[in-house]
C-alpha cells in the first residue's frame, strides 16, 4: 500500500513538472526569445488559460505527500524552510507578473511585469532543480528524522551540505535548460511567425547543452549518492527508464527538424517524466535520504499514514484526480490550436 | 523558545488573515454573480449581463490575490508547524488533500472559462461555469472549514505509541458536526461581505449621480443578500454555534464573554474592558441573566466562569479574545439594524432617493471584513492554548527546527510582499470602479482573462 501512494505521489510531481514546467520554462525565455509587446502577448495567450490549473498539480502534490506520507511533509517542508517560502514569494511575484501586465498600458510598467514574470520563472526552475538535487542527496536529518538546511555551507554535498553546493546547483541548471526547451517547445505549438522560429532556434542552440548536462548529471549523481544505483542493480527492469530518457531527448532532436511541433513536445514531456521516474525508481524505498547516519532517513514505512487513510484515500483520490483530468481534457481541447495575438494597444 | 513560538504563531495569524480578505469577498459574490446570471437569462435584460460582468471584474483580482495568497497556506503548515502536521496530518492532511484534489482543479479550469470565456461559450455554458467557479470555491470552504473544526472538536481518530493521530473514519472527520456549524456560519459572512461591498458600491454610483440603472440592481441585490445573510448570522448560525461552544469548549465561553466568576442568571456584557489581574470588567454595561438564558434557555441556569477552570487552560489572552469576540457580535447586530433599514425604505420604494442611508450602506463596506476577520480569531484565539483542543498544545506544535530568526525572516517578507500586493490589488479595484459597469465587455478581467 505504501508502495501505491509512493507512486502515486511521485507521479503528481512527474505531473507538475510535465504540466507547469512548460510555462515555467515559457518564462524564462520571455524576455529572450518573445522580442515585441505583441509576441510577448502571444506567448502569454499561449500560458494564459491553462497556468493557473498547472500550478493546481504543486498544490494537489503537496496535500497528497501530505496525506500519504506526514513526516515527510513535516520534515521536509520545515527543513527546507527558507528555499519553500523563496519559491512561495517568487510564485506570487510571477502570477502578479502575468496577469497585471495587461491592466496598466504603459511600456515601462509592461516591462517591469515581463521583468518579474520571466526572472520569477527562472528563479523558480532553478530552485525545484537544486530541491530535487537535495532529495537525491540526502540531507542531514537527525534523529528525530527532522532537520534544517541553510542555504549554503561550504557547496560540497558531503557532511553539512546546504542548499546550494555544487551537486545541487548542477541540479538547478540542468533544470534550468531541459524546462526551457521544454516550455519553447510548448511555444512552438501554440504560435506562428517569427516567435514560432525563434523558438525553434532556442531548441536547436540548447538541445546540445541539455543533452550533455543529462548525461553529466548521471555520474554526478552516482559520485554524491552511490547506492542510488541499487535499485537498477537489483531490476534489471529499471533500465529502460534510462532508455526513455534518451529516447525523449532523441525525439525532441528529430522531430524539431522534421518539423512535427507536438511530436517534439510529446518528447520533451516524455523525457521530463521519465527523468524524475527515474530518480524516484532510484530512491525507492527512500523518501529522504540522510546524509549521516542512515538510520535516520526517512522511508515510505516510517513515513507512511494509517491504513485507514491510504486505503480509503484511494478511492476518493482516484475518484478526484479522473474527474481533474476530465476537466483537464474540457480546458485544453477548449483552447487547442494556434493563439493569434490582436495588435496593438489593449488586447 | 517562547520568541520562537510567538514568532510562528504571528506568521501563520498575519498570512492567514491577509488572505482571507480575499476568499471572503469572492466567496460572498460568487452565489450574487450565479444570481445577475440567471437573472439575465430569466429577463433578457442587458443590464443584469452588465452588472455580472462588472463584478466578475471584481471578483477576477480578488480571487487571483487569494490564489496567490493561499497557496503559502496551504505549505506553512509544514514549514512552520511541523511537530503539529507530523503528529495529526494523519487525520487533517484528509480535508487539505481533498480541497486540492477535489476543489483547486474545478476552480483553476472553469475559472479561465467564466472571466473570458464569456464569447466562446453559449450563454448557458458560460452560466455553468460561473456556476462551477461559485460551487469550487464554497467547496474548498467546506474543507478548510473541516480541518479546522477538527482542530476545535477533534473525533474519528485514534492514537498510535508516539503520540500522533490517525484517522478512524474520513467521513466521520467530513461529517463533524462542529463543522457544519462553523461552515454556516463562515459562508454566511462571506456572502455579508459581499452583499456588503455590491451595496456600496452601488451607493457610491447613486450618490455621485451615475450609472443609476446599475446601482440601482447593486443596491437591491445587496440590501436583499445582506439582509439574509446578517440575520442568518445571528440566527440560527451563530446561536447555535454558539451553544455549542459553551457545551464543548466552556473556558473559551467565559473568557469571551469576560465572565471571570461562575454564576446563575449569568448577565452578558454589552461594553467594558476585561482586567484579567483583578478579575473583573472595568466600567460595565451588562444585560442581566442574558447569557444564562442564550445557552440554556433559563435565566436561572449556572454558567461556569473562568474560576472554575484550572490556569493553564485559559485562552491564552483573553483580552484580545473578549474583544474579538465582541467587536464580531456588535458589528454583526448592527449588519442587521442597517440592513432592515435599508429593506424597509426599499420595499417602500425610497431607499435610491434617501442620502443618508446610502451614505450609510457606503460606508459600512469596510466593516464586514473587520467582523469577519474578528470571528476568525475569536475561534483561533479562543482554542488556545491548545492546538487540538485538549489534546495538543500549541507550544508543542511549531517546526522546534527553524529558529526565530529565519520565522521572522521569512515573516518580513510576506509583510512586504503583502503591502507591494495591497497597492497593485487597491489601484486595480479602484480603476474598475472609476470605469464602471457600462464598459464594453472586452475590458480585460484577470487570471488569463487580461490576457485573452
Amino acid at each position: 500500500m505504501e508502495t501505491i501512494w509512493f507512486v502515486l505521489v511521485a507521479s503528481m510531481l512527474a505531473g507538475y513538472a510535465v504540466f507547469d514546467g512548460f510555462d515555467l520554462g515559457a518564462g524564462a525565455l520571455h524576455l529572450i526569445a518573445a522580442r515585441t509587446d505583441e509576441e510577448r502577448r502571444s506567448l502569454l495567450e499561449s500560458i494564459g488559460p491553462v497556468w493557473d490549473g498547472n500550478e493546481a498539480w504543486l498544490l494537489a502534490a503537496g496535500g497528497t505527500l501530505f496525506y500519504a506520507f506526514p513526516l515527510l511533509y513535516a520534515s521536509s517542508f520545515s527543513g527546507f524552510y527558507l528555499p519553500l517560502h523563496i519559491v512561495l514569494w517568487l510564485l506570487v511575484f510571477r502570477a502578479i507578473g502575468i496577469e497585471f501586465r495587461m491592466h496598466l498600458e504603459t511600456p515601462v510598467w509592461r516591462d517591469f511585469f515581463d521583468g518579474a514574470f520571466s526572472l520569477a520563472s527562472i528563479l523558480l526552475i532553478v530552485v525545484f532543480g537544486a530541491a530535487l538535487g537535495n532529495v537525491m542527496r540526502g540531507v542531514a536529518l537527525g534523529a528525530d528524522h527532522f532537520f534544517f538546511a541553510p542555504l549554503w555551507t561550504d557547496f560540497k554535498p558531503g557532511g553539512e551540505p546546504g542548499i546550494l553546493d555544487w551537486y545541487t546547483t548542477l541540479c538547478g541548471v540542468v533544470a534550468l535548460v531541459a524546462t526551457s526547451v521544454h516550455g519553447a517547445l510548448y511555444v512552438t505549438v501554440k504560435t506562428e511567425g517569427p516567435l514560432n522560429a525563434r523558438m525553434r532556434a532556442v531548441v536547436r542552440r540548447l538541445w546540445p547543452a541539455q543533452a550533455a548536462l543529462t548525461v553529466l548529471a548521471v555520474p554526478a549523481t552516482v559520485f554524491v549518492r552511490p547506492q542510488l544505483l541499487d535499485n537498477y542493480r537489483a531490476t534489471i527492469l529499471g533500465w529502460a527508464i534510462p532508455v526513455l530518457v534518451a529516447a525523449g531527448l532523441g525525439g525532441i532532436f528529430y522531430f524539431t527538424r522534421e518539423r512535427q511541433e507536438r511530436n517534439a513536445f510529446l518528447s520533451s514531456c516524455l523525457y521530463v517524466a521519465a527523468t524524475l521516474g527515474g530518480a524516484a525508481f532510484a530512491l525507492y524505498p527512500t523518501l529522504l535520504p540522510s546524509s549521516g547516519d542512515p538510520a535516520n532517513a526517512i522511508t515510505i514505512r516510517n513515513a507512511a499514514a494509517g491504513s485507514h487513510s491510504l486505503s480509503a484515500g484511494l478511492i476518493w483520490w482516484s475518484a478526484g484526480m479522473a474527474v481533474a483530468c476530465g476537466y483537464m481534457v474540457v480546458v485544453y481541447t477548449m483552447f487547442k490550436g494556434k493563439v493569434h495575438a490582436r495588435p496593438g494597444g489593449q488586447s | 523558545m517562547d520568541d520562537a513560538l510567538f514568532i510562528h504563531r504571528f506568521h501563520f495569524a498575519f498570512t492567514v488573515t491577509y488572505h482571507y480578505l480575499f476568499p471572503q469577498l469572492t466567496m460572498g459574490l460568487a452565489p450574487l454573480i450565479v444570481i445577475f446570471k440567471t437573472l439575465a437569462l430569466r429577463t433578457k435584460n442587458p443590464a443584469y449581463d452588465e452588472a455580472a460582468r462588472f463584478w466578475t471584474r471584481i471578483f477576477g483580482i480578488n480571487f487571483l490575490a487569494g490564489v496567490v495568497t493561499g497557496i503559502p497556506m496551504e505549505f506553512q503548515f509544514g514549514t512552520n508547524w511541523a511537530r503539529f502536521s507530523q503528529l495529526t496530518g494523519g487525520v487533517i492532511a484528509g480535508p487539505l488533500a481533498m480541497e486540492g484534489v477535489f476543489s483547486f482543479f474545478l476552480e483553476s479550469a472553469f475559472l479561465g472559462m467564466f472571466l473570458f470565456g464569456e464569447k466562446r461559450l453559449s450563454r448557458m455554458g458560460h452560466w455553468w461555469a460561473a456556476f462551477l467557479v461559485f460551487a469550487g470555491s464554497w467547496l474548498s470552504g467546506f474543507f478548510i472549514v473541516a480541518a479546522d473544526a477538527w482542530m476545535q472538536h477533534p473525533i474519528a481518530y485514534s492514537r498510535l505509541p508516539d503520540g500522533s493521530f490517525q484517522v478512524t473514519s474520513l467521513w466521520g472527520v467530513l461529517a463533524n458536526p462542529w463543522a457544519w456549524i462553523q461552515y454556516a456560519h463562515t459562508m454566511s459572512g462571506a456572502v455579508v461581505t459581499g452583499a456588503f461591498a455590491m451595496a456600496a458600491v452601488g451607493a457610491f454610483y447613486l450618490l455621485n449621480g451615475r450609472h443609476a440603472d446599475h446601482a440601482r440592481i447593486f443596491i437591491r441585490c445587496g440590501v436583499t443578500a445582506g439582509l439574509i445573510a446578517a440575520a442568518f448570522q445571528i440566527f440560527p448560525s451563530g446561536d447555535i454555534h454558539g451553544r455549542y461552544l459553551a457545551r464543548h469548549q466552556p473556558v473559551t465561553t467565559a473568557a469571551m464573554e469576560g465572565l471571570f466568576h461562575s454564576r446563575a442568571g449569568a448577565p452578558v456584557v454589552i461594553m467594558g474592558q476585561p482586567d484579567v489581574e483583578r478579575q473583573r470588567i472595568d466600567n460595565p454595561i451588562v444585560v442581566n441573566d442574558a447569557l444564562s438564558l442564550l445557552i440554556y434557555g433559563t435565566t436561572r441556569a449556572e454558567v461556569a466562569g473562568l474560576d472554575r477552570f484550572p490556569k493553564q487552560d485559559w485562552p491564552t489572552n483573553i483580552p484580545l479574545l473578549y474583544f474579538s469576540y465582541h467587536v464580531m457580535a456588535g458589528l454583526g447586530t448592527l449588519f442587521v439594524a442597517l440592513m432592515l433599514a435599508a429593506g424597509a425604505l426599499l420595499w417602500r420604494g425610497s431607499l435610491f432617493r434617501t442620502r443618508w442611508i446610502l451614505w450609510c450602506l457606503m460606508l459600512a463596506c469596510p466593516f464586514p471584513y473587520i467582523a469577519n476577520t474578528a470571528g476568525w480569531l475569536t475561534a483561533e484565539i479562543g482554542r488556545q492554548p491548545w492546538l487540538v483542543y485538549g489534546l495538543v498544545r500549541t507550544a508543542d506544535g511549531f517546526s522546534a527546527n527553524v529558529s526565530a530568526g529565519n520565522g521572522l525572516f521569512t515573516l518580513l517578507g510576506y509583510m512586504s510582499l503583502y503591502a507591494l500586493l495591497s497597492l497593485f490589488v487597491l489601484f486595480l479595484l479602484y480603476r474598475l470602479i472609476e470605469r464602471g459597469p457600462a464598459v464594453p465587455e472586452s475590458t480585460p478581467a484577470t487570471v488569463s482573462g487580461g490576457i485573452a
